[in-house]
């Protein structure tokens, strides 16, 4: 009897004996060659940035599916840390808009996911959404990483974060059979040496390139369906788009984000060191941080480096009062772009913005949790689940 | 005179295809701009408009109708944001008097194929005429005043002319900024703090800007006290300059009649002009710029800003004809020896062949094409923005699953198409808003996909 009961236990924990998915993500079809290209209205267009009408810039497209699906499952399994106990899904969650609803992300020593995250480390930085992250040019709040999988490796490898290091990783992935088939089957080509990091953050990268948001009402209204927005909404939109907020000249769609460093002059919150960001690298960016794309934004409160700010209303006071400007005190020294102006909006103007940025809001893409992942260590229940019963807790252990 | 081709081909457009719709005193803009179909005409007829226009379908002419002196006004009371935003490819906006707009008077986002002409602008809060990141265009013939930053502004573009307009008492003139392949022909610049600024700025998508010719404008008196608001970027450019080319690269400068400016006819600088001004994309310096022969008549007398702390420190108390921070490489300037200059010592004599009278425009010989999106995939993005917000294929969400409208409607179609427009409540939870607002083929077939998806 018990060793019937293992032996479904081992079924249900390798669910993959089919092997990976060869079908692409929503947003993306199948070309002959058997991989994933970007499948979206927009690509229609020439490549560029504001306005209404432009393709994105696309630094790697024709993914393979079995990569994709792999980094699907790696992505939610809690192995890759080095306690066992946090995936990239605790403080990205695709029901946080794959963000944590958190001011600032908690890193290692912690339980629970999400906005429950209880008893790590504090990080500096709120954990950034990765909505459309496959889009953007530059990665982390300070700029300072130039390819995903190079940023793939930051979190893995931070100490404070999931913590590993790359021989435990690759040690404790050659351990389970399941994912020695699995990236067989997706890397053939290195199959001989084993599971190594670089194919670990490639399958990771290329599962978070799909995660595409770009189908939302305010979509719909670009492609000539004008009527799908409300009076409000469409006023809002006039108000972002206005020289006098100069909102997209940052937030420049199609991805609403032009990619560049802003120093906008955020307030630290009382007794908070002050955060540089960018200044590292460049002097003169002191203070500046990445412009984050607004896709989704109204899933991914607080706002902000380190969430200072609650929700959209304040955000768009924030900007309404002359950002920066508005604490000459803390910013003094810093270059605030000349783009941060005071608008001087009526209340009107300000909600509507606030209507305006939530029809960006698009989660068509959204993949499904796995129900088991190879190491079969507890995944993150989807936020629906959570409400009606506790996560189990594994204390990392394998099972 | 050359007739101007983009007017030609609009004027085909317009002869051929396209409605006209015409709006009178008391009537709305907007709600024509919202009828008119792509190819089609809005004529505005004298009046005082109090609204912000904007226009994101392609193929769209706005022309006022001007009727014994009187002009159709677009007035924003100082309260509105502003008069006129096209983001619609291949636009005409021609014949309107705007002013008082917090904002901008007209900008084209995005947008290209456009041509903006003999409009009137007056007294708005940022710029006068903006086009951004928009390409092949045409701005001539408006007049713009009393502009609180740059009156033409000319953002991040390629392929634009800007000639024979006439910008006065602005703080800049015309600004041609991270923007390539622009033709700055007679123009008449007065009474701004500057006349003719060619920059690049860091911080913006675009990190270069260049391939841009000044010539046959008239530039004079720009001697204005700088009354640019405080923190933007105009507001640090010293008061007097005829022409401040900074961080750019390939101006050429030629045959302008430049007079009475106060501090230089022409400055060329780096881009520690302002303060902080760094990027590690852009290149700060100015490269291959090229002073052919100008008029200079009087310019210097009176330097200010950053142009009379310049020359305080060379012992000098009056500017000149031009002035180089010295920064770049490949510039060249003729006829050094009848100019009062500064910082040129590394420039040479221009050569015959860099005059520019073969180049006539900078637009295009053919518009830039406009693309179409499928059907079949305006017809999923339907589904994925307005239907997948309630409905996953196979759990609940806020309304059923597709799966159990997929049995319940199979075969039964028009009845699915009857429902989406009118719903009526069916179930627990929130009752299904009405989507009669699409449009007929997209209802249609959105439910026939709908009723075919399989996750």
């Amino acid at each position: 009897m018990g060793s019937v009961l293992f032996a479904l236990f081992l079924f249900q924990a390798i669910p993959h004996e089919m092997g990976l998915s060869a079908d692409c993500p929503e947003n993306f079809v199948k070309a002959e060659d058997g991989r994933c290209y970007l499948d979206i209205a927009y690509q229609h267009y020439d490549v560029g940035m504001y306005g209404l009408r432009k393709a994105f810039r696309v630094t790697r497209d024709g993914l393979d599916p079995k990569s994709i699906d792999l980094g699907r499952l790696l992505f939610f399994d809690p192995i890759l840390s080095a306690d066992r106990d946090m995936s990239c899904a605790h403080c990205h969650h695709p029901d946080y808009g794959f963000a944590d609803g958190r001011a600032r992300a908690m890193g290692k020593g912690a339980t629970g996911f999400g906005p429950d995250r209880r008893g790590g480390l504090s990080l500096a930085r709120s954990a950034p959404s990765l909505w459309n992250v496959g889009l953007m040019q530059r990665f982390n709040w300070d700029g300072a990483v130039s390819t995903l999988e190079d940023q793939t490796q930051g979190p893995l490898f931070n100490p404070t974060e999931m913590g590993n290091t790359p021989q435990q990783l690759e040690r404790s992935l050659n351990q389970i059979p399941a994912y020695r088939a699995l990236f067989a089957d997706a890397f053939p080509e290195t199959a001989r040496q084993g599971i190594g990091v670089a194919q670990v953050v490639q399958a990771i990268a290329d599962f978070e390139r799909t995660l595409i948001s770009v189908n939302s009402r305010y979509d719909l209204y670009v492609h000539g369906v004008r009527q799908v927005l409300s009076e409000e909404e469409v006023a809002g939109m006039n108000v972002f788009r206005s020289f006098v907020t100069r909102c997209s000249e940052c937030h420049m769609p199609p991805l609403f984000s032009n990619g560049q460093i802003a120093v906008i002059g955020v307030p630290e919150k009382v007794g908070a060191e002050f955060d540089v960001g960018a200044g590292k690298q460049v002097p003169s960016q002191r203070g500046g941080f990445r412009v984050p794309s607004l896709r989704n934004v109204a899933l991914t409160a607080p706002y902000m480096h380190a969430g200072n700010l609650t929700d959209l209303a304040g955000v768009v006071d924030f900007y309404d009062n002359g950002g920066g400007r508005a604490f000459p005190g803390q910013n003094a020294d810093l270059f605030l772009h000349w783009h941060i102006v005071r608008s001087r909006l009526s209340r009107q103007e300000r909600e509507n913005l606030v209507l305006f940025l939530k029809t960006l809001s698009d989660e068509s893409g959204k993949p499904a949790i796995p129900l088991r992942v190879p190491s079969g260590l507890a995944v993150v229940p989807s936020r629906q689940t959570k409400e009606t019963e506790q996560l189990p807790d594994t204390h990392g252990r394998l099972p | 005179m050359p007739f101007p081709r983009i007017a030609f081909i609009l004027m085909v457009c317009i002869t051929s295809l396209g409605a006209e719709i015409d709006v009178k005193q008391g009537e709305n803009i907007q709600a024509a701009v919202r009828r008119a179909k792509p190819g089609d005409t809005i004529r505005v007829f004298p009046g005082v408009y109090k609204e912000t226009v904007y226009i994101d379908t392609d193929d769209i002419k706005m022309i006022g109708v001007i009727e014994r002196g009187n002009w159709p006004i677009l007035d924003g009371g100082g309260v509105l944001n502003d008069g006129i935003l096209v983001a619609g490819h291949n636009s005409l906006v021609e014949n309107f008097h705007i002013r008082h707009y917090k904002g901008n008077g007209i900008m084209h986002q995005g947008a290209n194929n456009y041509e903006i002409r003999h409009n009137l602008i007056e007294e708005t809060g940022i710029y006068g005429i903006f086009p951004q990141l928009a390409h092949n265009g045409l701005i001539e013939d408006n007049v713009l005043w009393g502009i609180e930053d740059a009156a033409i502004y000319v953002g991040m573009c390629e392929y634009v002319d800007v000639r024979r307009n006439e910008v006065f008492k602005n703080v800049a003139g015309i600004e041609i900024e991270n923007s390539h392949h622009v033709l700055v022909e007679g123009n008449n610049a007065y009474d701004n703090v500057g006349g003719i600024l060619v920059f690049v700025l860091p911080g913006l998508p675009t990190k270069s800007g260049g391939d841009v010719i000044v010539r046959n404008n008239f530039i004079y008196a720009n001697n204005a006290e700088n009354w640019g608001a405080p923190g933007s970027v105009v507001s640090g450019i010293p008061g007097g300059t005829g022409i401040l080319v900074m961080a750019a690269d390939d101006v050429t400068i030629e045959n302008n009649l430049i007079r009475d400016n106060e501090s230089a006819a022409i400055v060329i600088s780096d881009l520690s002009m302002i303060p902080g001004a760094q990027d590690p994309e852009v290149d700060p310096n100015p490269d291959r710029i090229k002073i052919l022969r100008n008029l200079y008549v009087n310019n210097g007398q009176k330097p200010q800003g950053m142009v009379k702390m310049v020359l305080a420190g060379l012992g000098l108390k009056v500017g000149g004809d031009v002035i180089s921070t010295g920064t770049g490489t490949g510039h060249c300037i003729a006829y050094r020896e009848t100019l009062r200059e500064f910082g040129t010592i590394a420039y040479v004599a221009c050569a015959t062949g860099d005059a520019t009278a073969a180049v006539t425009t900078k637009t295009l010989a053919e518009p830039i094409p406009t693309a179409k999106i499928p059907h079949a995939q305006r017809v999923q993005l339907v589904y994925k923005s307005v239907c997948s917000g309630c409905h996953t294929y196979n759990t609940n969400l806020i309304g059923p699953p597709v799966m159990a409208i997929q049995a319940l409607y199979k075969d039964k179609v028009d009845e699915l198409i009857a429902y989406i427009k009118n719903p009526v409540k069916k179930r627990d939870g929130p009752p299904m808003p009405r989507q009669d607002y699409l449009p007929e083929e997209l209802l249609q077939d959105v439910a026939r996909y709908m009723l075919s998806v399989k996750k």
